[in-house]
């Protein structure tokens, strides 16, 4: 590092509320792209498949709590004296267990037949789920954002030199906690039993591990962690508008997370979204102004491809991933 | 040997008492015979694999099957715990026919085996190897695992345990925390062997367990079995090519060649059949 970089830094820094809020919006966008990378992960480790579809699910959650919570009203209907956040993390919960019920369905219906196909062509399948569940959720939202109705808002509270959303403290919270029991979880009974289908399903079976059960299992958490980031995607302050038909794309830019910490590791997706989030905000935040106008705008968006791109030189299986074992 | 270090809870002696912790036998009490095959017959788009195998095995017995290369001994072992399907006869666990199962199901019932090919995880240590051997005998739900609360903590410690007397009684302890990927041949051999007793089986298919070892390892590995048979009382059928081994160690043994049975019988009345003779050495040496 060069001293001019060291000054500039340090003049950044003395401006807190900047660097703070930057820190603030890091770590809200790395907790969503480590939701959204765990996710990926969790499928991938259990049944080698690249799910192509998790943008589309993720939508389909955050449609899912809108419908429930502004349109039809339930749970709020069968609870008419509940506090509003009572009934809204009630209708977050129904449609968390509607996107496991989905993912298990999808899993079931068009993966099980695939069971033992070459990775590519079940990874092209995975495309054309995406396909049918985005353009299913999309004629659904319509043509208007779908606000998800959350008791939130944007109401924020100031903490010295930085103003935090309300949003950003629930969502940390909860995508820690779903990052932790994730790692706990691959330790477990079934999770081990999901490691082990990894690697040689016909040894598993062996060993009396169901694979059906924990393709199943796999999905429904999956499809449960896909959907939690796209209800985040949905709120302040990403996208306070709600659920749109573009909020499917957003979660490919969880793929450099996903590949700069390992296609197969927990903390590595952790640690990836972390990386991409902080790297997507700093560069929001600084690299603009007269100074960097040569980049354009939007540079921030790229910021998480070119590291992917490093990662890729330095590392090809992630800074966390499981380098293949040969022994020569 | 890497690291060299001593395990933590070694000491730990396996028993059948201490594999038995926490299982339940499936299963009536009473039966003619621990595993009957009857007249199966598979095939594969026409090709024979097994043509009419019946035999039997009985509690505590080492029972080998021998054959040359594509007799279909694996096949057997494949539909004794029903990866493949025959189309004819059955096959009878306690009386009961096994027909139609799902291998894991077959597992639950007191099956084991080891592949002819090592199909460990070759990523996970040791120590998780082994215990995925114990899946079968746990029952804990993923939330509880998850946060190890209660049960789920109870479950694991006693099956760590179960697990370390393994390790100890295959003599494997340097490598527990090693991902198996990583170790010689005839220790993978042996981590296969540990992940199967594991299961707490009551029938052991031992699919090549020496094939590519030096006489050393060979002679290890049959200390081990002979020790899981008497120790831990667990009836064994061993596929094998080694003609040595397989007349030291077994009870009985069938000779399968090109799918069909040659003979059955203890070894020393079988090595004396004309039959095996003619099918593993040819005409030239019967004739001299």
């Amino acid at each position: 590092m060069t001293p001019d970089l060291l000054v500039v830094i340090a003049q950044e820094a003395s401006t807190p509320s900047k660097f703070a809020q930057m820190v603030v919006d890091g770590v809200n966008l790395g907790g969503i792209y480590a939701l959204l990378a765990v996710g990926f992960v969790i499928i991938f480790r259990a049944t080698q498949v690249l799910n192509f579809a998790h943008g589309a699910l993720a939508a389909l959650g955050a449609f899912l709590v809108a419908s429930f919570a502004t349109v039809l009203d339930i749970p709020g209907r069968w609870i008419p004296n509940a506090p509003a956040w009572v009934s809204w993390t009630g209708a977050v919960f129904l449609a968390l267990i509607a996107a496991a019920l989905i993912g298990m369905a999808l899993e079931r219906v068009f993966l099980r037949p695939m069971v033992g196909e070459e990775l590519f062509a079940v990874a092209i399948v995975t495309l054309g789920m995406d396909i049918v569940v985005r353009n299913i959720t999309n004629d659904w939202i319509g043509p208007q954002p779908r606000p998800l109705g959350d008791p939130f808002g944007i109401s924020v509270f100031d903490l010295g030199w930085v103003r935090i959303p309300y949003t950003v403290v629930t969502q940390t919270v909860v995508a820690l906690l779903a990052v932790a029991l994730i790692a706990y979880f691959f330790r477990s009974r079934m999770g081990v039993a999901m490691r082990a289908t990894a690697f040689d399903q016909e040894a598993a079976r062996a060993q009396g591990i169901s694979v059906g059960r924990v393709f199943s299992t796999s999905w429904a958490i999956g499809a449960v962690l896909a959907a939690l980031a796209g209800i985040f995607i949905s709120l302040f302050p990403r996208r306070s508008t709600g659920v749109d038909p573009t909020t499917a794309f957003f979660a490919f830019r969880a793929f450099p997370a996903i590949i700069i910490g390992g296609l197969d590791s927990v903390v590595g997706a952790l640690v990836g979204g972390l990386i991409v989030g902080f790297a997507e905000a700093g560069a929001s935040s600084y690299l603009v102004g007269e100074n960097w106008e040569f980049l354009g705008t939007g540079f921030a968006g790229i910021v998480p491809y070119l590291l992917m791109m490093v990662v890729l030189i330095i590392r090809p299986y992630g800074l966390f991933g499981t380098e293949e074992i040969r022994r020569v | 040997m890497p690291g060299g270090k001593r395990p933590k809870s070694g000491g730990i002696k396996l028993s059948g008492k201490l594999l038995r912790r926490n299982s339940e036998r499936w299963g009536p009490e009473n039966y003619d015979h621990l595993l009957e095959v009857k007249d199966i017959h598979l095939s594969f788009k026409g090709v024979k694999a097994i043509d009419d195998v019946s035999f039997h095995v009985d509690d505590g017995e080492l029972f080998a099957i021998i054959g040359p290369n594509g007799a279909g001994k694996t096949s057997l072992f494949n539909s004794i715990n029903q990866v493949y399907h025959p189309q004819e006869g059955d096959i009878l666990w306690k009386g009961e026919s096994l027909m139609g199962l799902k291998p894991n199901v077959t597992a639950e019932r007191g099956l084991a085996r080891t592949f002819q090919n090592i199909a460990l995880y070759p990523h996970m240590t040791v120590l998780e190897n082994i215990l995925t051997g114990r899946h079968v005998r746990m029952d804990s739900g993923w939330l509880a695992g998850s946060i190890w609360w209660g049960k789920a903590k109870r479950e694991e410690m006693a099956n760590r345990e179960v697990v370390e007397g393994i390790i100890d009684f295959l003599e494997i302890e340097q490598w527990r925390k090693y991902p198996v990927g990583l170790l010689p041949y005839g220790v993978q051999k042996r981590v296969e062997l540990g992940r199967a007793l594991a299961m707490d089986p009551e029938l052991l298919m031992l699919d090549e367990p020496v094939a590519g070892m030096n006489l050393e390892e060979t002679e290890d590995m049959a200390r081990f079995i002979l020790d899981v048979q008497d120790e831990l009382d667990i009836a064994i059928i061993l596929v094998e090519h080694d003609m040595g081994l397989v007349m030291d160690i077994a009870d009985r043994v069938l000779v399968v060649d090109f799918g069909k049975p040659i003979a059955v019988g203890p070894p020393a009345e079988v090595q004396a059949n004309p039959n095996v003779i003619k099918a593993y050495l040819g005409e030239e040496v019967e004739a001299g």
